[in-house]
């Protein structure tokens, strides 16, 4: 009816109207809308990372839109979904990242959940209380897609591929060490423990710790690690001794390093070097120890106040520890000797080591020439004693010294380990003595002796008895006789005798002769010629004077 | 039952404007009284009518898959859409605010939709089958094509009001403006529509009503 109407209208007017397409200007609204609608996709579709995969253990905080994915607090990733595995033992949550993102759904990328966590060492995570936990991530090195992932159950001690190095200590135990635990270098953190795991063989535990940049540069190839967890307390033989690091690591635990004063090779350690965890600083900046000798020694009497862990000196210097120390039992001779192993660093003796070892022409760890050394000074009298300490707390240790008067003794070369024969300690050596002094005196035949003493004594008496009846009289009388002798002797030689005044006159007549003779001498000496010639006219009598 | 004859057929054509009934077979474009352009029938309604519609349904699309909001509470953001919306109400028991969520804001343009596309469809093919119903269902998505932006005006009062900086914030997002292009779309498609070519058909008999009605 419409197009009846148009044609019944002027044709001529409806023709300039009409437009050269048929079609309506107002499909470009659709035309646009399409166009936008399309762009939006494409945008979306360009914006869109990867999917991946992360199982964890519990799905604890995690929902689906809500839990985002944040590498340095940035939202790179949201969850889509949390599902559970089909083995019920995990939870598996799928994780649209953002195209920017595409390099966490690499190899080595790592996740874990961001919750609060309130421990000794600290709190973290605080803001996850009010905004909900979130998923952390860390992008790998390796440049190989991967689509699933297994979540960590603890957030990694180093992200965001912090500055720094790795290392590996070697321990006996972990002690109090746990993930997280700061290491110290001259009481600042600059570190952490990482991970631990027991060594395969199951008798040491490796810790892993890494150390941040630039304070990574301080671990040298003689730097030593000691433990610096909790209070240390030692009662030993040098006294009671308290080592503390900081308050933090008395609760937490730590470790700390240094470097010896004396450091020659002060290069800077590789990543991944291995170390080995001393148990106090002590310990680790002492000399190094170089290969333990392990010693046995046998003491027949009682080794109470020795413990385990006392040190082992030579001739004062400590250069070893006891081991182990437990009783034993002798059939032949029927005693209980005390058995002690002991280890020994011979290289803690400093350059007497070195000399020695350049003397005996023997290598570094050459055990056969270590017990034929032994065996040498074994027989020139080394001993090992247990000493006393500490007066006080009765603590021993064992001193190794030559003894060159101590009985022999036969070495076994081939026991092993080496024993050492021992000698009584000072103090028992005393005791020793001093019994032996006190049985001997118990010995002594004293009641024969006695008796003994008595008869001589009364033969004595008879003797004296007889002496005053009969001798003394007949002294008395030579006596006397003596004394008149005497008196007569006196006479003779008094000032107004006959006998002493003719003395004198002899010994005048006397001095004149020696004087007249030395005067002929004299002359006799001037004029020799007068013993032939005789006596010239003009000499006169002054010349005859000198 | 006699009615008078219709403008069509007497040749005249009433302005928009001034009501002025001009006759056609003189003054072609233009009302004589006011100047203003004179149409039978709105021009080119069906193409129109379409034209809009098609936008509106695509830009549909990412009105619901897009999020409408963006929620940060404490530093934790979270992206909401209208889907989401109802069905997190829905599953946290309050499932009356999820019905009037997803009645205002998906059933009724998907409503609009279906009306809108019946009523070009068939007078698009001049059919003469329930006229006075597809008149009463054209009035009623003219009612409702208002009060379909609700959600655009919630969504706009909430981010106005919650700007706490730190502690929380809302902000609208790209799904809103969609979603309002889509209501303002719709509205273009029912504006454009003429009602009067529901009646157009040619077995309508002088297109008084049609059979069901009587």
């Amino acid at each position: 009816m419409a197009q009846a109407s148009d044609a019944r209208n002027g044709a001529g007017q409806a023709e300039v109207r009409t437009r050269r397409w048929n079609v309506s200007l107002v499909w470009i609204v659709p035309i646009l809308a399409i166009l936008v609608g399309a762009s939006l996709v494409v945008r979306n579709w360009m914006q869109q990372g990867p999917v991946i995969s992360i199982s964890f253990r519990s799905g604890e905080g995690l929902v689906a839109h809500k839990t985002q994915v944040k590498y340095r607090s940035v939202v790179i990733g949201e969850v889509t979904t949390v599902d559970l595995a089909e083995d019920h033992d995990s939870v598996i949550v799928k994780v649209q990242l953002a195209n920017d993102a595409r390099s966490f759904a690499t190899q080595g990328a790592r996740f874990w959940v961001v919750r609060p966590r309130i421990g000794a060492g600290g709190v973290s995570g605080v803001d996850t209380l009010l905004s909900g936990s979130f998923i952390g991530a860390d992008a790998g090195e390796s440049k190989s897609a991967e689509k699933n992932f297994t979540g960590l159950e603890l957030p990694p001690a180093i992200t965001y591929g912090e500055k720094g190095k790795r290392f590996v200590l070697n321990a006996s135990d972990l002690g109090s060490l746990d993930i997280g635990a700061s290491i110290y270098y001259r009481k600042i953190p600059v570190g952490e423990v990482v991970s631990y795991a027991l060594q395969d063989d199951g008798k040491g535990v490796d810790i892993g710790i890494f150390v941040q940049s630039p304070y990574d540069a301080f671990v040298t190839r003689d730097t030593r690690f000691w433990n610096a967890s909790g209070v240390d307390m030692q009662i030993g033989a040098n006294g009671l001794k308290v080592d503390t690091e900081s308050l933090s690591s008395i609760l937490v635990g730590g470790l700390a390093f240094g470097s010896p004063d004396f450091a020659p090779d002060a290069q800077a350690a590789d990543d991944q070097a291995n170390f080995q965890l001393f148990a106090d600083r002590e310990s680790a900046l002492a000399p190094p120890h170089g290969q333990g000798q392990y010693l046995q020694l046998r003491f027949d009497q009682s080794m109470r106040g020795l413990s385990v862990g006392a040190p082992v000196e030579f001739k004062g210097v400590e250069f070893g520890k006891v081991t182990s120390v437990y009783l034993d039992y002798d059939p032949q001779k029927q005693i209980f000797p005390v058995v002690v192993d002991a280890v020994i660093y011979p290289q803690r003796l400093g350059p007497v080591h070195r000399k020695m070892l350049a003397v005996f022409k023997h290598t570094e760890g050459d055990l056969n020439g270590a017990r034929e050394l032994i065996g040498t000074f074994v027989e020139h009298g080394l001993r090992a004693q247990a000493r006393s300490g500490n007066l006080i707390t009765g603590q021993m240790f064992i001193s190794l010294d030559f003894h060159p008067e101590a009985p022999k003794v036969a070495f076994d070369r081939a026991a092993d380990p080496i024993v050492i024969p021992t000698l009584p300690g000072s103090l028992e050596m005393l005791q020793e003595q001093l019994q032996h002094f006190v049985e001997r005196i118990g010995k002594l035949p004293l009641e024969s002796i006695a008796s003994n003493l008595d008869g001589t004594l009364r033969d004595l008496r008879v003797n004296l008895k007889q002496i005053n009846s009969q001798t003394l009289p007949g002294v008395k009388a030579t006596l006397d006789d003596m004394q008149k002798t005497l008196k007569t002797a006196n006479a003779t030689i008094a000032d107004d005798s006959p006998e002493r005044e003719r003395l004198g006159q002899t010994l005048d007549e006397l001095e004149r002769m020696s004087r007249s003779l030395r005067d002929l001498t004299d002359y006799l000496g001037r004029h020799p010629e007068s013993l032939i010639q005789g006596r010239p006219k003009a000499a006169g009598a002054q010349d005859l004077r000198p | 039952m006699s009615t008078p004859a219709l403008a069509d057929e007497l040749g005249l054509c009433l302005c928009h404007g001034c009501g002025h009934a001009c006759e056609l077979s003189r003054h072609v474009h233009a009302c004589e009284r006011c100047g203003a352009p004179l149409h039978r029938r709105k021009t080119n309604a069906i193409a129109r009518g379409w034209a809009f519609l098609v936008a509106a349904l695509v830009f549909y699309v990412p009105a619901n898959l897009l999020p409408v909001m963006h929620t940060e509470m404490l530093g934790s953001g979270s992206d909401s859409t209208i889907g989401g919306g109802v069905v997190e109400f829905w599953e946290h028991g309050a499932w009356d605010i999820a019905l009037i969520i997803f009645i205002a804001s998906m059933g009724v343009p998907a409503v609009k939709f279906f009306s809108l596309g019946l009523l070009l469809y068939t007078a698009q093919r001049r059919s003469s089958w329930a006229c006075r119903q597809r008149s009463q269902l054209y009035r009623g998505v003219e009612l409702i094509g208002y009060w379909s932006m609700l959600d655009v005006i919630v969504v706009a009062l909430v981010a106005a009001l919650v700007q706490l900086r730190g502690l929380g914030t809302i902000e609208p997002r790209a799904g809103i403006l969609f979603f309002g292009m889509v209501v303002v779309l719709t509205m273009f498609s029912a504006m454009s529509f003429d009602p009067r070519l529901i009646w157009d058909s040619p077995g309508n008999d002088g297109g008084r009503t049609d059979g069901a009605s009587e």
